[in-house]
Protein backbone atom coordinates (compact mmCIF):
# COMPACT_ATOMS: atom_id res chain seq x y z
CA UNK A 1 0.00 0.00 0.00
CA UNK A 2 1.36 3.33 -0.69
CA UNK A 3 2.34 5.61 2.54
CA UNK A 4 -0.04 8.21 3.28
CA UNK A 5 2.84 10.29 3.68
CA UNK A 6 4.70 12.56 1.70
CA UNK A 7 7.52 14.06 3.30
CA UNK A 8 10.80 16.51 2.37
CA UNK A 9 13.53 16.77 4.26
CA UNK A 10 16.19 19.32 2.78
CA UNK A 11 19.76 19.38 4.42
CA UNK A 12 21.12 22.80 4.42
CA UNK A 13 24.62 22.62 6.23
CA UNK A 14 23.80 23.51 9.99
CA UNK A 15 20.13 22.77 9.71
CA UNK A 16 16.79 20.50 7.98
CA UNK A 17 13.66 22.04 6.84
CA UNK A 18 10.97 19.14 7.05
CA UNK A 19 7.57 19.78 4.95
CA UNK A 20 5.32 16.82 5.00
CA UNK A 21 1.85 16.15 3.17
CA UNK A 22 0.29 13.56 4.62
CA UNK A 23 -3.20 11.61 2.63
CA UNK A 24 -6.27 12.01 5.16
CA UNK A 25 -9.63 12.87 5.34
CA UNK A 26 -9.97 15.30 8.89
CA UNK A 27 -13.36 15.34 9.18
CA UNK A 28 -14.41 17.87 11.65
CA UNK A 29 -17.90 15.84 12.97
CA UNK A 30 -19.54 19.31 11.94
CA UNK A 31 -20.16 18.28 8.64
CA UNK A 32 -22.71 16.79 7.08
CA UNK A 33 -23.26 14.55 3.94
CA UNK A 34 -25.38 14.55 0.90
CA UNK A 35 -28.25 12.75 2.43
CA UNK A 36 -27.77 15.16 5.91
CA UNK A 37 -25.88 13.05 8.16
CA UNK A 38 -23.27 14.20 9.91
CA UNK A 39 -20.00 12.81 8.87
CA UNK A 40 -18.41 11.28 11.92
CA UNK A 41 -15.32 12.57 13.23
CA UNK A 42 -11.90 11.47 11.54
CA UNK A 43 -8.74 13.21 12.55
CA UNK A 44 -4.99 12.86 13.42
CA UNK A 45 -4.11 13.63 16.55
CA UNK A 46 -0.38 13.12 16.67
CA UNK A 47 2.46 13.49 14.03
CA UNK A 48 5.65 12.69 15.43
CA UNK A 49 9.35 13.28 13.72
CA UNK A 50 11.89 10.97 14.67
CA UNK A 51 15.95 11.80 13.96
CA UNK A 52 18.87 10.08 15.80
CA UNK A 53 16.71 8.04 18.03
CA UNK A 54 14.95 11.68 19.56
CA UNK A 55 11.20 13.56 18.29
CA UNK A 56 12.79 16.76 16.51
CA UNK A 57 9.14 17.91 16.19
CA UNK A 58 5.53 16.61 17.62
CA UNK A 59 2.06 17.85 16.26
CA UNK A 60 -0.91 17.49 18.31
CA UNK A 61 -4.05 18.07 15.75
CA UNK A 62 -7.80 18.51 16.49
CA UNK A 63 -10.05 18.30 13.88
CA UNK A 64 -9.49 22.29 12.73
CA UNK A 65 -6.55 21.27 10.81
CA UNK A 66 -7.70 21.08 7.08
CA UNK A 67 -7.50 18.04 4.70
CA UNK A 68 -4.89 16.23 3.46
CA UNK A 69 -2.57 18.25 6.18
CA UNK A 70 0.51 20.00 5.93
CA UNK A 71 2.93 21.36 7.92
CA UNK A 72 6.71 22.51 7.79
CA UNK A 73 9.15 23.06 10.52
CA UNK A 74 12.90 22.75 10.63
CA UNK A 75 15.55 22.16 13.02
CA UNK A 76 19.32 22.09 13.76
CA UNK A 77 21.58 19.19 12.43
CA UNK A 78 20.27 16.49 10.18
CA UNK A 79 22.87 15.03 7.76
CA UNK A 80 22.33 13.92 4.33
CA UNK A 81 21.56 10.36 3.61
CA UNK A 82 20.48 9.89 7.71
CA UNK A 83 16.56 8.71 8.07
CA UNK A 84 13.88 10.40 9.67
CA UNK A 85 11.02 8.78 10.54
CA UNK A 86 7.69 10.33 10.32
CA UNK A 87 4.61 8.77 12.17
CA UNK A 88 0.76 9.86 12.77
CA UNK A 89 -1.98 8.03 14.96
CA UNK A 90 -5.73 9.36 14.21
CA UNK A 91 -8.56 9.19 16.48
CA UNK A 92 -9.69 5.64 15.12
CA UNK A 93 -6.51 4.41 16.35
CA UNK A 94 -5.12 3.70 12.70
CA UNK A 95 -1.43 4.81 11.80
CA UNK A 96 0.85 4.74 9.70
CA UNK A 97 4.87 5.35 9.77
CA UNK A 98 7.63 6.51 6.62
CA UNK A 99 11.35 6.82 6.86
CA UNK A 100 13.09 8.82 4.32
CA UNK A 101 16.44 10.24 3.70
CA UNK A 102 17.12 13.58 4.81
CA UNK A 103 18.27 14.73 1.09
CA UNK B 1 5.13 -5.68 36.26
CA UNK B 2 5.85 -5.02 33.26
CA UNK B 3 3.81 -1.43 33.26
CA UNK B 4 6.27 -0.94 35.75
CA UNK B 5 9.07 -2.14 33.54
CA UNK B 6 7.79 0.53 30.99
CA UNK B 7 7.72 3.22 33.61
CA UNK B 8 11.29 2.79 34.36
CA UNK B 9 12.87 2.39 30.80
CA UNK B 10 10.49 5.74 30.09
CA UNK B 11 11.92 7.48 32.58
CA UNK B 12 15.57 6.12 31.75
CA UNK B 13 14.92 7.23 28.39
CA UNK B 14 13.87 10.67 29.86
CA UNK B 15 17.26 11.07 31.73
CA UNK B 16 18.92 10.08 28.88
CA UNK B 17 17.12 12.73 26.79
CA UNK B 18 17.27 15.16 29.18
CA UNK B 19 21.56 14.40 29.78
CA UNK B 20 21.94 15.12 25.61
CA UNK B 21 19.76 17.94 25.90
CA UNK B 22 22.34 19.62 28.09
CA UNK B 23 25.54 18.18 26.60
CA UNK B 24 23.63 20.04 23.26
CA UNK B 25 22.58 23.13 25.14
CA UNK B 26 26.43 23.64 26.53
CA UNK B 27 27.40 22.88 22.82
CA UNK B 28 25.13 25.88 21.84
CA UNK B 29 26.36 28.14 24.77
CA UNK B 30 22.85 27.61 26.34
CA UNK B 31 21.28 27.18 29.53
CA UNK B 32 17.97 25.62 29.97
CA UNK B 33 16.10 24.69 33.28
CA UNK B 34 15.58 20.86 33.57
CA UNK B 35 12.57 21.17 33.39
CA UNK B 36 12.06 22.45 30.17
CA UNK B 37 13.54 19.32 28.39
CA UNK B 38 11.11 17.16 30.52
CA UNK B 39 8.54 19.00 28.87
CA UNK B 40 10.26 18.60 25.52
CA UNK B 41 10.00 14.96 26.04
CA UNK B 42 6.24 14.50 27.27
CA UNK B 43 4.42 13.52 24.23
CA UNK B 44 0.61 12.52 25.14
CA UNK B 45 -2.19 14.20 23.57
CA UNK B 46 -4.05 17.07 25.04
CA UNK B 47 -7.56 15.61 24.78
CA UNK B 48 -8.96 18.19 27.44
CA UNK B 49 -7.83 21.12 25.53
CA UNK B 50 -8.61 19.92 21.84
CA UNK B 51 -12.59 19.56 23.85
CA UNK B 52 -12.66 22.95 24.93
CA UNK B 53 -14.85 25.80 23.58
CA UNK B 54 -13.52 29.09 24.46
CA UNK B 55 -9.48 30.13 23.63
CA UNK B 56 -9.14 30.94 27.21
CA UNK B 57 -10.48 27.88 28.10
CA UNK B 58 -7.93 25.77 25.62
CA UNK B 59 -5.05 27.82 26.75
CA UNK B 60 -5.85 27.02 30.59
CA UNK B 61 -6.13 23.53 29.67
CA UNK B 62 -2.79 23.34 27.91
CA UNK B 63 -0.76 25.44 29.94
CA UNK B 64 -2.19 26.08 33.27
CA UNK B 65 -1.48 29.89 33.04
CA UNK B 66 -2.68 32.98 30.85
CA UNK B 67 -0.48 34.46 27.81
CA UNK B 68 1.24 37.88 27.49
CA UNK B 69 0.76 40.10 24.45
CA UNK B 70 4.25 39.92 22.27
CA UNK B 71 5.75 41.46 19.39
CA UNK B 72 7.91 39.18 19.44
CA UNK B 73 5.63 36.87 17.57
CA UNK B 74 5.24 36.69 14.08
CA UNK B 75 1.96 35.42 13.09
CA UNK B 76 1.31 34.87 9.45
CA UNK B 77 -2.17 34.50 7.98
CA UNK B 78 -3.86 36.07 4.78
CA UNK B 79 -6.18 39.47 5.83
CA UNK B 80 -8.65 37.37 3.36
CA UNK B 81 -9.24 33.61 3.10
CA UNK B 82 -11.58 32.93 0.31
CA UNK B 83 -11.72 29.42 1.42
CA UNK B 84 -12.33 28.70 5.41
CA UNK B 85 -11.35 25.03 4.14
CA UNK B 86 -7.86 25.82 4.06
CA UNK B 87 -5.93 28.79 5.58
CA UNK B 88 -1.97 29.00 5.65
CA UNK B 89 -1.17 29.92 8.63
CA UNK B 90 2.74 30.02 9.81
CA UNK B 91 4.00 31.39 13.20
CA UNK B 92 7.30 31.97 14.19
CA UNK B 93 8.84 33.66 17.37
CA UNK B 94 12.20 35.63 17.93
CA UNK B 95 12.20 34.17 21.79
CA UNK B 96 14.92 31.74 22.88
CA UNK B 97 14.11 28.52 24.85
CA UNK B 98 10.52 27.98 23.03
CA UNK B 99 9.26 24.95 24.20
CA UNK B 100 5.80 24.88 22.22
CA UNK B 101 4.01 26.80 19.84
CA UNK B 102 0.16 26.49 19.72
CA UNK B 103 -2.71 27.94 17.31
CA UNK B 104 -6.54 28.89 18.35
CA UNK B 105 -8.78 29.71 16.39
CA UNK B 106 -11.79 31.79 18.02
CA UNK B 107 -14.42 31.54 15.85
CA UNK B 108 -14.34 28.08 15.38
CA UNK B 109 -16.70 25.42 17.63
CA UNK B 110 -13.37 23.97 19.69
CA UNK B 111 -10.90 26.81 19.48
CA UNK B 112 -7.17 24.94 19.65
CA UNK B 113 -6.41 23.93 16.23
CA UNK B 114 -3.51 22.82 16.50
CA UNK B 115 -0.41 22.36 19.30
CA UNK B 116 3.36 21.55 18.49
CA UNK B 117 6.16 20.71 20.56
CA UNK B 118 9.34 22.48 20.13
CA UNK B 119 11.66 20.00 21.73
CA UNK B 120 15.51 21.99 21.93
CA UNK B 121 17.33 22.31 18.93
CA UNK B 122 13.87 22.98 16.84
CA UNK B 123 13.18 26.12 15.25
CA UNK B 124 10.52 28.29 16.82
CA UNK B 125 8.77 28.52 13.49
CA UNK B 126 5.93 26.07 12.03
CA UNK B 127 3.36 26.32 8.74
CA UNK B 128 0.57 24.66 8.91
CA UNK B 129 -2.78 24.84 7.07
CA UNK B 130 -6.11 24.93 8.98
CA UNK B 131 -9.92 25.40 8.64
CA UNK B 132 -12.13 28.37 9.86
CA UNK B 133 -15.51 28.86 10.34
CA UNK B 134 -16.28 32.13 10.01
CA UNK B 135 -13.90 35.26 10.33
CA UNK B 136 -12.23 35.66 13.23
CA UNK B 137 -9.22 36.13 15.48
CA UNK B 138 -6.78 33.45 15.22
CA UNK B 139 -3.85 33.61 18.09
CA UNK B 140 -0.99 32.64 18.58
CA UNK B 141 0.49 30.97 21.65
CA UNK B 142 3.99 30.75 22.34
CA UNK B 143 6.04 29.06 25.18
CA UNK B 144 9.43 29.91 25.89
CA UNK B 145 11.29 30.16 29.08
CA UNK B 146 8.08 28.61 31.20
CA UNK B 147 6.10 32.16 30.15
CA UNK B 148 3.55 32.30 27.58
CA UNK B 149 3.26 35.07 25.10
CA UNK B 150 0.33 35.27 22.57
CA UNK B 151 -0.08 37.34 19.30
CA UNK B 152 -3.62 37.72 17.65
CA UNK B 153 -4.61 38.91 13.90
CA UNK B 154 -8.27 38.94 12.60
CA UNK B 155 -9.05 36.84 9.15
CA UNK B 156 -12.06 37.36 7.57
CA UNK B 157 -13.44 34.15 5.82
CA UNK B 158 -15.23 34.39 2.76
CA UNK B 159 -16.86 31.10 2.68
CA UNK B 160 -16.81 29.07 5.73
CA UNK B 161 -14.96 25.83 5.90
CA UNK B 162 -15.93 23.94 9.07
CA UNK B 163 -20.37 23.94 8.33
CA UNK B 164 -22.17 21.82 5.69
Amino acid sequence: MASSIRVRAISGGESTEVQALIQHPMDSGFVKDAKGEIIPPHFIQQLTFEYDGRNVFIADWGPAVSKDPYVKFRFKGGKKGDDLKISWVDNKGETDTTTTKIQ
Amino acid sequence: MDSADHGLAATRRRVLLQGTAIVALIGFGDLLPSGQALAAANDTYPEDAFRQKSDADAVKSLYGRTAEPSDKIDLDAPEIAENGAVVPISVSAALDDVTSISILVQGNPNALAASYKIPAGTMPSVANRLKMQQTSNVIAIVEAGGKLYSATKEVKVTVGGCGG
